[in-house]
């Protein structure tokens, strides 16, 4: 733990790359390959699941600390965040521990999960009593899973490529479902992982996906772009990006977030592929009458749901719509032109002939007029707008543009303009800053009175001047406190976007938007200016 | 029996002395805690202070009418005997201990309980009320050792220096800065001061205080500015000024570094946590020490400070003032006037 501490005080310090890189390749060729292995799961992004609930953990804290439960909390809305907060308030410890971040985790802070509460004090008690400052904030974060490091997965690729003297595109590749938590890390996983590259590389692979190329978005006039034929067009839309891997006789369906969600997709999980295949499409819950993607509401209704009924599966059916073909017959056709792996894909798909795997369909117009206007139909089909992906493209990593390009051109978004009515600190570097605000808009009651519904939240948008600027604002405004929330007067105007809208009985103003953040400060509108909530209404009908 | 300290528009005003402590606003006598520019403003036409900040007053204010006390020594104005105590806060800080038929009023200004060597250390007085400060009013701030600050100060431009590259570490020029440069070991590079500091760095060298040698940026070589520490004030933070450093780490020194949040917010390589202020364990100490049974808490955390002594059994409550500001948004936008 001490290690890894100290790796993270580097990683914290500077914000200069060539130091974290140096900080990261330091670490890793010291540290043990056990404790290595789970470094790495942490600092690409791995989220283990809370060993220690949160209550738990902050009343024993308060209990340690022999704090009042009500300046604890005055202390967490300074500080903005949980680990931090417990590590400032317990007292110096008495002893110094030793143990490797393998051992922390595997038989200290895991055995907690499930625990019953004594015993989970007892260990709590014991392990802050050996751990210093910021030993104890890594602790509690282990514990709460919910850890990030200020260092990219793209950084910690690059070191562990200059210790396996590898290209970082095929530590990337091995890096794939490191941090799913199916897996435990372990020494040899990680000895693997930084091995020399070797021709069996493929065969380690598993049911390992690819990694993600992403789209960058379109700025520029598309007509900038060139010749349109030199772009394959598809619609895009708005689900789960995901990747279907058929490897040993197994389907495994990974999200973009690296995350196995094979269980929460029946029909993809049954789908019949041959074997060797790698696709990469969206799941979409599909309404078959009208031939279109059902808003994501719909499907957010299938991904939180645990038991998944054979009643819901009937009302909600998940499809992948398929757009690009990674593997075949076992081999990687990444480094094929993208019109070449389409003509696969249409292949494939054709074969396959199963109702869960569609064809993302080309859209064909004769020039980028004609195309402009196809994509104002966007909303009544259900899509965001068009990807343009260019028809030599590899399929490349990340978002990277070396190999080839995606854009996606989307549609702009909805957008209301709505007032601030409550407000309340942010978190890590906008900690004691009013960041995460409500907005509302007018609707009139029964009575004629017209007052203020809240209707979203959103937190970006701003720049530092600007937040600095509103958090001013809200400390001079506020009329009543709340635990660490403000109500504030009703002055500030913002134009607020979204992405989409859709009933919604659990919100107080009945819908709910998909994706709100704030486009700019309008001030040069007064608060009586703002939206009304029939305006929103209105927005559910219309396209 | 009325209160001896009110707070008036003009600032906190002793009724049976007619005269305020720090004005706000311009007054006719202003007894003057220290020279920071929220507690010592212009257009006052009397200025009562403590001998050893005369120099760093006028560094700030110019030529004032400005009587001065030994710290300990006596006045009586009005009725009230009039008495200033080391607050160990910067170069002539100090506490006003009023008193008046049998009573005694003692107002903080700032103060931090810890001694260091560029002012008088903080001298507790025994009171009946007690006015202090809640800067960091809250069980997170718990000042390390400041040696141990120094050390680490040390060490980073040590690093920094064989690295060759230059160390910025950013301080209020009056006050921290000079804290930092007692705190720095001469031998390891050339230390380069803003000019911002540098009458300051006079009147305290003119107090006595031992500081290590500081040039000016012109007077460096550019090859030795690489392992040069150079202290500046926040606002040169991204100014023209800093070109000529290429490249080079920085950092920030101040309490509000404890919280991490903070120093992300500063986009800082490291932040370094020393305070003119008094921590939580210090705030209380300095209360306890003071004997008061009753506590009137300015400026900081108010109302954290005052449920918590009333929870101890104490007669507390809070005073508005204009000193300094909201913790966070003294932090957030950086404003000279909270030096922390």
């Amino acid at each position: 733990m001490r290690e890894f501490a100290r790796l993270y005080a580097e990683l914290d310090e500077t914000t200069a790359t060539n130091r974290k890189l140096d900080a990261l390749r330091r670490y890793f060729s010291n540290a043990a390959p056990e404790d290595a292995a789970w470094a790495v799961y942490f600092l690409a992004g791995g989220k283990p699941r809370q060993a220690v609930p949160t209550k738990l953990l902050r009343q024993y804290a308060v209990e340690f600390a022999q704090l009042d439960d009500w300046l604890f909390d005055e202390c967490y809305a300074a500080v903005g965040d949980l680990a931090e907060t417990i590590a400032h308030i317990l007292p110096a410890p008495n002893r110094r521990s030793t143990l490797g971040l393998a051992a922390w985790m595997q038989e200290r802070i895991g055995p907690l999960r499930g625990a019953d509460p004594e015993t989970i004090r007892a260990a709590l008690f014991s392990y802050w009593d050996e751990l210093d400052w910021c030993e104890r904030f890594l602790f509690v974060k282990l514990i709460g899973g919910a850890f990030r490091v200020g260092v990219s997965r793209l950084l910690v690729t690059r070191a562990l490529a200059q210790l396996a003297d590898a290209d970082p595109k095929l530590l990337a590749q091995r890096l794939m479902g490191w941090t799913d938590g199916s897996v435990r890390p372990t020494g040899a996983g990680f000895l693997a992982l930084i091995a020399p590259p070797s021709a069996a590389e493929h065969q380690r692979r598993g049911g390992q996906p690819y990694p993600f190329f992403l789209a960058h978005q379109l700025q520029a006039e598309p007509a900038s772009l060139g010749a349109l034929a030199d772009w394959q067009v598809e619609w895009k839309y708005d689900g789960i990006r995901a990747q279907l891997v058929r490897r040993a006789g197994l389907n495994y369906l990974w999200s973009r977030g690296e995350d196995l969600i094979t269980e929460r997709f029946p029909e993809l999980a049954s789908l019949r592929l041959p074997e060797g295949t790698v696709v990469d499409g969206e799941i979409l819950v599909w309404n078959a009458p009208a031939g279109t993607p059902a808003p994501f509401a719909e499907l957010q209704r299938r991904i939180g749901r645990k038991n998944l009924s054979a009643r819901l599966l009937a009302e909600l059916p998940a499809v992948l719509v398929a757009y690009d073909l990674l593997e075949r017959d076992g081999v990687d056709l990444r480094g094929l032109p993208q019109c070449e792996r389409r003509a696969l894909l249409e292949q494939l798909v054709q074969e396959v002939a199963q109702e869960a795997l569609k064809l993302s369909p080309l859209v064909q117009a004769p020039d980028w007029d004609v195309l402009a206007a196809l994509r104002a139909q966007s909303r009544e089909r259900g899509v965001e707008g068009f990807m343009l992906k260019a028809a030599d493209a590899r399929y490349g990593v990340g978002r990277t543009r070396d190999v080839g390009t995606w854009w996606k051109w989307k549609i702009d978004p909805y957008s209301v303009d709505a007032v601030l009515v409550y407000a309340q600190p942010g978190s890590g570097r906008r900690a004691s800053l009013y960041t995460d605000y409500t907005f509302a808009v007018w609707d009139t009651d029964g009575e004629g009175e017209r007052k203020l519904v809240p209707f979203a939240k959103a937190y970006s948008g701003l720049t530092d001047a600007e937040i600095a600027q509103v958090d001013q604002a809200i400390r001079r405004s506020t009329v009543e406190k709340f635990g660490p929330v403000r109500s504030v007067r009703p002055e500030m105007v913002f134009e607020i976007g979204f992405e989409g809208i859709a009933r919604s009985s659990r919100h107080k103003a009945g819908i709910a938007v998909r994706f709100p953040r704030i486009l700019r400060r309008r001030a040069d509108k007064t608060a009586e200016e703002a939206d009304t909530l029939a305006a929103l209404r209105a927005l559910l009908e219309a396209p | 029996m009325s209160d001896m300290v009110v707070v008036r528009r003009e600032g906190l005003y002793c009724v049976p002395g007619d005269f305020y402590i720090d004005p706000w606003r311009p007054v006719d006598r202003a007894v003057i805690t220290h020279a920071h520019g929220d507690h010592a403003r212009l257009g006052n036409r009397h200025y009562l202070a403590a001998a050893a900040g005369a120099g760093v007053l006028r560094a700030r204010l110019g030529e004032v009418r400005l009587d001065t006390l030994a710290y300990g020594e006596r006045v009586v104005h009005n009725g009230v005997t009039i008495s200033l105590h080391p607050a160990g806060h910067v170069l002539g800080s100090a506490q006003v201990r009023m008193e008046c038929g049998g009573e005694v009023w003692v107002a903080s200004g700032d103060y931090k309980v810890e001694a260091d060597r560029t002012c008088a250390p903080f001298e507790p007085v025994r009171c009946d009320t007690f006015i202090t400060e809640s800067t960091f009013g809250l069980p997170i701030y718990r000042w390390p050792d400041q040696q141990e600050v120094f050390d680490a100060i040390n060490q980073w431009w040590r690093r920094n220096a064989e690295e060759g590259r230059a160390s910025v570490i950013f301080a209020y020029a009056f006050g921290k800065a000079q804290r930092v440069l007692s705190g720095l070991d001469p031998a390891l590079g050339p230390i380069v001061c803003h000019g911002a500091a540098e009458p300051l760095n006079r009147a305290y060298r003119a107090a006595g205080v031992g500081l290590p040698e500081t040039r000016m940026v012109t007077e460096v070589a550019k090859a030795d500015l690489r392992r040069a520490l150079v202290v500046a004030p926040p606002s040169a933070a991204g100014s023209p000024w800093m070109k000529r450093f290429g490249d080079y780490s920085d950092a920030f020194a101040s309490g509000w570094m404890q919280l991490r949040g903070a120093r992300r917010r500063r986009s800082v390589d490291r932040g370094f946590v020393l305070s003119d202020h008094a921590d939580w364990p210090g705030l209380l100490t300095a209360i306890r020490a003071s004997e008061a049974s009753r506590i009137r808490v300015t400026h900081g955390s108010v109302g954290v400070m005052v449920r918590w002594l009333r929870q101890c059994g104490l007669d507390a409550a809070g005073f508005e003032t204009e000193f300094g500001d909201d913790e966070a948004t003294a932090d957030a936008t950086g404003t000279e006037g909270a030096d922390a």
